[in-house]
């Protein structure tokens, strides 16, 4: 697996992910070495909009810093998940916790849109996700090294509105790297890009997840994208966790390995036999 | 109105010098075959006097001082009358668009009083404020109100709701969210009501001083309409002209300053 990927990649990109291959191969369990993120504790969560019951008990346990992709049908609640998570929606019943104090900075969600504010230039934009600690003195500084991070520093100066669809959701990325978030949600952030934008896209999250250690929830509706990121895939179905699967595979994965291809068909399976069940 | 303005002026060939003037072409050409056409006698000068007569006359009122005076007057109640009509719009806008009480205590009254052409309030305001000063002012404030009003409002309930929650996630006071995202995605659509309140603003200060004044434009024309001066009623039509233009340029300037991230502003 390491010779193929070794042909398949240029250069630069080999060197640097040369550089951590031997950590994944120390750490069985595929987390980063050093872990800010937080664990994650979901006990009999319910949520309701209306007479509609999306969630219907959710109890889950996420370590710290794993990378959790959940999927499942659209209107199956993953979203509300995330946004229960995220803090974005009330809770009906049940709890959410996260193992100990979490400040509003910790917890950053990046979503399907950049949301990027038009009316301000691309490093303003990163300054806005350092929350109350803008005013500081360094604010420029941290804002600067989140877009570095992501690529982008040569466009601090410009107007979102010049950005392709892929540098704005990078600096949306930025926006929310840029407070160093120790749990951070994904809302199908990747859902309005191209396929090969989004390859890119996909090894620059796997990236900043490894160099920062924050815990990752990625609801998407890929499967594919699922299984190439996550430690973990969760199906939803119903409002329940229908499947829980361990991806057990070697990070940098390789795209369409045959391990990967044979996970994501019995995913596929799992939802498209639900599908039939309804 | 303006982004639409904007976005359909071709910028394939970029001629700085030439791009200032072309606009002007149309204009001065204009003048040009009108002043063959009074020289020629093709028009009788009684109907219309050529603009050399014209500007004749002007310069005979410039030298008395006359003219220099009425324009500032003129000016002045516009100005003043703007500032005091678009700022109680302005503050109505926001206040309606932002306060669901506010809202639905007001609207319905603005509504109903939008309505009402303000120009037929002319016979009361004269009962009320005679020819004096705060009657051409009421007008004026009252005439630009609405577009202010209107446009501030929509502006505001207009604003992505996404961004909102965007800045909320982030973390922004009420006062940082208004200030960094609801005014400015508001602006667009206040300049709008600006220039749409520049050009109710000069109708309605027009139409104010050739019906109560004793200084100003309007007053001078109707003077002249008096005497048969009729070049002093054409340079009085001219200098309007000429001062709408100037108004409309100033909310452009402005307009490119403060919207510079938008597309339809952006240099290519």
């Amino acid at each position: 697996m390491q010779t193929a990927l070794r042909t398949s990649l240029p250069e630069t990109e080999l060197a640097s992910r040369a550089s951590f291959a031997p950590h994944a191969r120390v750490v069985r369990e595929e987390r980063p070495l050093q872990t800010t993120g937080l664990p994650l504790s979901i006990r009999g969560l319910r949520k309701s909009f209306g007479d509609n019951e999306v969630l219907r008990g959710i109890d889950l346990h996420i370590p710290a810093g794993q990378f959790v992709a959940i999927v499942g049908k659209s209107g199956c609640g993953k979203s509300t998940l995330l946004r229960l998570i995220a803090g974005l929606e009330k809770i009906d019943s049940g709890s959410i916790s996260f193992g100990g104090e979490t400040r509003a900075e910790d917890i950053r969600v990046m979503f399907q849109e950049p949301r990027l504010l038009p009316w301000a230039r691309v490093l303003a934009n990163v300054e806005v996700g350092l929350g109350r600690d803008r005013a500081s003195a360094d604010a420029h500084a941290r804002a600067e090294q989140a877009l570095t991070e992501v690529g982008l520093a040569d466009k601090r100066d410009q107007w979102p509105s010049v950005l392709s669809g892929g540098q704005k959701q990078r600096v949306a990325l930025g926006r929310a790297l840029v407070s160093r978030p120790r749990v951070l949600a994904f809302d199908e952030p990747l859902g309005a890009l191209d396929a090969l934008t989004r390859i890119s896209m996909q090894r620059l999250l796997e990236r900043v997840w490894r160099d920062q250690g924050f815990t990752a929830i990625l609801v998407t509706h890929d499967v594919s994208e699922a299984v190439a990121l996550a430690d973990r895939v969760l199906v939803i179905d119903e409002g329940r966790i229908a499947h829980d699967v361990l991806v057990n595979a070697d990070r940098p994965r390789e795209r369409g390995s045959a391990g990967l291809a044979n996970l994501e068909g019995s995913i596929l399976n799992h939802l498209l036999s639900a599908d039939d069940r309804t | 109105m303006s982004l639409i303005d904007s976005i359909s002026i071709p910028r394939g060939i970029r001629l700085p010098r030439v791009d200032g003037l072309i606009q002007w072409i149309v204009p001065l050409a204009i003048i040009a075959i009108w002043q063959v056409a009074c020289v020629t006698g093709f028009v009788p000068t009684r109907v219309l006097p050529a603009p050399s007569d014209v500007a004749l006359a002007g310069w005979k009122l410039l030298l008395s001082g006359e003219l220099v005076r009425n324009i500032w007057v003129s000016f002045w109640r516009a100005s003043i009358g703007f500032l005091i009509g678009g700022g109680i719009g302005f503050a109505f806008g926001l206040a309606n668009g932002l306060s669901q009480l506010s809202s639905r205590l007001t609207d319905t009254t603005l509504q109903m009083v939008r309505n009402v052409p303000h120009l037929a309030l002319i016979p009361l305001v004269i009962l009320w404020f005679g020819i004096d000063e705060s009657a051409k002012l009421f007008l004026v404030a009252l005439g630009v109100f609405f577009p202010i009003y209107l446009n501030t409002l929509h502006g505001i309930r207009t604003v992505d709701p996404q961004l909102i929650e965007m800045g909320r996630i982030y973390g922004m006071s009420d006062g940082e969210l208004f200030r960094r995202v609801i005014f400015p995605g508001a602006l667009p659509s206040i300049f709008v009501g600006i220039r749409f309140a520049l050009g109710i603003m000069w109708l309605t200060l027009i139409v104010a001083e050739t019906i109560a004044a004793s200084s100003g434009l309007g007053y001078m024309a109707m003077q002249a309409r008096e005497f048969m001066q009729i070049d002093i009623v054409v340079l009085s039509i001219l200098i309007y002209a000429l001062l709408g233009k100037l108004a409309d340029s100033a909310s452009r300037v402005l307009e490119r300053l403060t919207l510079a991230w938008h597309p339809a502003f952006q240099k290519r």
